[in-house]
């Protein structure tokens, strides 16, 4: 329950932080950590991953000539659009929202050092004004959860008996066969994506509708029992 | 069929202690009889073996040694499946979770007494029984069908030889010739079930026979994801299906297994297959337990499964009725789980929570091409009520489809892992 404590530290964080502007000069000096991978620009070429040309309102994983892993293109015929909210999701930590996603990058902790790179990478977006949804630098929610909710310990009896209604499609021995593997998360993870879900942040109708009915005391129990599992 | 020493031993010491007496906490190991090892039956018999941790001792009463599933047994007509692989055995839950796992036939339940009686002979007593029979179908109610006549007119709603039998009868027919379904009333087991079937004979048609029409006689004025079906037939099997709802006398069926005509408000058609799936009711053993109502279902308590009629026992999957969940595999086994841990609770005293239930059903329509509709549920004191859902929309992007499909096969690998260990 330690690591839900922090991670709970961080989504307070994040979502007092997300309101202010984020910094496009801070953000192309945090970017620099990014450019072994991803370029962005004028003649920006995929690398190891896709350039990030045009990326905001972009649906995931469309960049021509890029191969994608299994998990992102899961996460396009889902229909995760990248807007800032779920690219500031999924810096701050990429398997939360895509689970193998081949992007090995530990996340960007503060909300806001998200909020300059995503300030920085809008400037590379066709035509913003142009866009009818045009994406906004600045959200003015982000992941709305009361610290005496989340700071509940999970009961790992319940969190079993609600495992039960994942297991009908996850299977328990961690195979993954068209429906990907929850077992051996980080509870974390595991956390963040539930609310991701909640939240309809992280696309897909079944986890949607089966996260969303979930109590965050539920989320936590199911949390403590699978973070149990070894 | 055999009964193995050690049940015969156990059946004998109940008797000797007195059958009635429920088993009190701490003594005897109490004993929970399951009858029927499909989605319910094996779910729940795994879940209640496993949590109990040997404290409960799970006998499971199914006739067949190997379990075909019914879902994915029209992608079996498709040629999506073999046969091979959509059927289980139930050596994992007898050695991996110590179920005493019976192939015998339950014949009788005597209540008061609470013993089952097989109809290889001998009686099984019980504290809780668990019945998951799955369907039975209702004599005459389709005119002119009665059980002899399922060879002539297959109705392959229960999977395995019927299915076969279907398959056969469609590989056979002659080119152009006519394929009809007579589809059942409400309610009945997997509502999208028929149209899949459809799809699926439509597939198989269109590549073997694409002469061949597709009849649909059907007695309900709409069915499960209607659109999704109608805009999948339109697309890739256009002119071969044609549905024959009630306004043109979909409801006034009678169908002629010797010469194989199927009498349609009056109109005598002469078809090639005839895949009747008549009105069903509950497991015959609901109806001898005495825990059905007069429509042919087993009432049950929204919270933990229990028959309205006798709180030792539980009813689960299609033989049920609890409300708004429809009669799917997924519904049995997320029924199951709550079965499980009710008795559990009433027999070792574990803790209970309250009740959860869920469903998704999966549907193919053509290669790659998989829909799916589901929703959450929560116990009422009236019935098991829908509390939110979704459907998969019409004009979905091919790469959702394919991967609704995909999503599926996980689904089948997850949900029979969850039933059979
Ligand atoms: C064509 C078709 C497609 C389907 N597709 C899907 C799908 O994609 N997804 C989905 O979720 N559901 C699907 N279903 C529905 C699903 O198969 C049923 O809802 C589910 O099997 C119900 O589970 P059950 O435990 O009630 O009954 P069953 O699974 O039928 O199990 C009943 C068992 O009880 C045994 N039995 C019966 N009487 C006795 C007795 N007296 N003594 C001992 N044993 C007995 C039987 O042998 C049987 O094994 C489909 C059904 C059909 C027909």
């Amino acid at each position: 329950m330690r690591s839900l404590a922090i991670l709970i530290a961080l989504l307070l964080q994040a979502s007092g932080a997300a309101a202010e502007a984020g910094d496009a000069e801070r953000g192309a000096k945090i970017f620099r950590q990014c450019v072994s991978c991803h370029q962005v620009g004028d003649a920006a070429k995929n690398r190891v991953g896709p350039h990030l040309n045009g990326v905001f309102g972009r649906l995931a994983g469309t960049v021509t000539g890029f191969r994608y892993s299994d998990h992102m293109k899961r996460a396009n015929a889902d229909g995760l659009v990248w807007t800032f909210e779920t690219l500031d999701a999924f810096l701050e930590n990429p398997k939360s929202l895509v689970s193998a996603t081949r992007m090995n990058f530990r996340g960007l902790k503060k909300a806001q050092d998200r909020a300059d790179i995503l300030a920085y990478l809008r400037q590379y977006s066709d035509k913003p004004s142009d866009i009818p949804e045009s994406e906004p630098t600045l959200r003015d929610g982000g992941p709305n959860l009361d610290p005496a909710v989340l700071t509940l310990q999970g009961d790992p009896a319940y969190g079993e008996y609600l495992s039960s209604e994942c297991t009908t499609c996850h299977q328990a021995d961690g195979s993954n066969q068209g429906i990907p593997s929850i077992t051996s998360w980080p509870a974390e993870n595991f956390v963040v994506a539930m609310h991701a879900y909640k939240q309809q942040l992280r696309p897909h109708p079944v986890m949607q509708m089966l996260a969303g009915r979930l109590s965050d005391e539920e989320i936590a129990a199911l949390a403590a029992y699978f973070g149990g599992l070894d | 069929m055999k009964i193995n020493r050690r049940l015969f031993l156990g059946t004998s010491l109940t008797a000797a202690a007195g059958l009635a007496a429920p088993a009190v906490l701490g003594q005897a190991r109490p004993r929970v009889v399951v009858i029927g090892g499909g989605a319910g039956g094996a779910t729940a018999a795994r879940y209640i073996a496993k949590d109990s941790k040997g404290a409960i001792d799970v006998v499971l009463i199914e006739p067949t040694r190997r379990y075909y599933t019914c879902f994915f047994s029209n992608l079996y007509i498709g040629g999506f499946r073999d046969m091979n692989s959509i059927g289980h055995g139930y050596g994992k839950l007898a050695s991996d979770y110590g179920v005493n796992v019976v192939h015998d036939y339950a014949i009788g339940v005597d209540r008061s007494a609470k013993t089952v009686a097989l109809a290889g002979g001998g009686s099984i007593g019980y504290d809780r029984l668990v019945l998951s029979p799955g369907i039975d179908f209702k004599e005459d109610a389709l005119p002119g069908w009665d059980l002899s006549a399922q060879t002539a007119m297959p109705h392959a709603y229960k999977a395995g030889t019927q299915t076969e039998l279907l398959k056969a009868q469609i590989e056979a027919m002659p080119a152009g010739g006519i394929f009809c379904m007579v589809a059942p009333p409400n309610p009945f087991r997997c509502p999208p079930g028929p149209y899949e079937r459809v799809s699926m004979v439509a597939h198989k048609l269109k590549a073997e026979n694409p002469t061949a029409k597709i009849l649909i006689v059907d007695p309900k004025p709409k069915f499960s994801k209607q659109a999704l079906f109608e805009e999948g037939w339109q697309n890739y099997y256009g002119g071969m299906i044609e549905w024959i709802g009630p306004d043109f006398g979909g409801d006034a069926v009678e169908v002629r297994p010797d010469t194989m005509e199927v009498v349609i408000d009056g109109a005598v058609e002469k078809v090639d297959v005839c895949n009747a799936i008549p009105a069903m009711k509950a497991g015959r053993i609901a109806e001898l337990a005495g825990v059905t109502n007069d429509a042919g279902w087993a009432p049950v308590v929204p919270a933990s499964m229990q028959s309205r009629m006798d709180e030792n026992i539980y009813v689960l999957g299609d033989a049920c009725h609890q409300g708004d969940m429809p009669k799917s595999g997924f519904s049995a086994n997320s029924q199951a789980k709550v079965c499980a841990m009710s008795v559990r609770g009433t027999l070792t005293g574990s803790k209970v929570f309250p009740a959860k239930y869920s469903n998704t059903c999966w549907s193919l329509i053509e290669t790659d091409d998989g829909v799916k509709v589901g929703a959450t549920y929560k116990a009422t004191e009236e019935k098991i009520a829908k509390v939110d859902g979704f459907i998969s929309q019409t004009g979905e992007a091919a790469g959702l489809r394919k991967q609704t499909y995909e999503e599926s096969l996980g689904w089948y690998a997850g949900i029979t892992a969850d039933m059979f260990g």
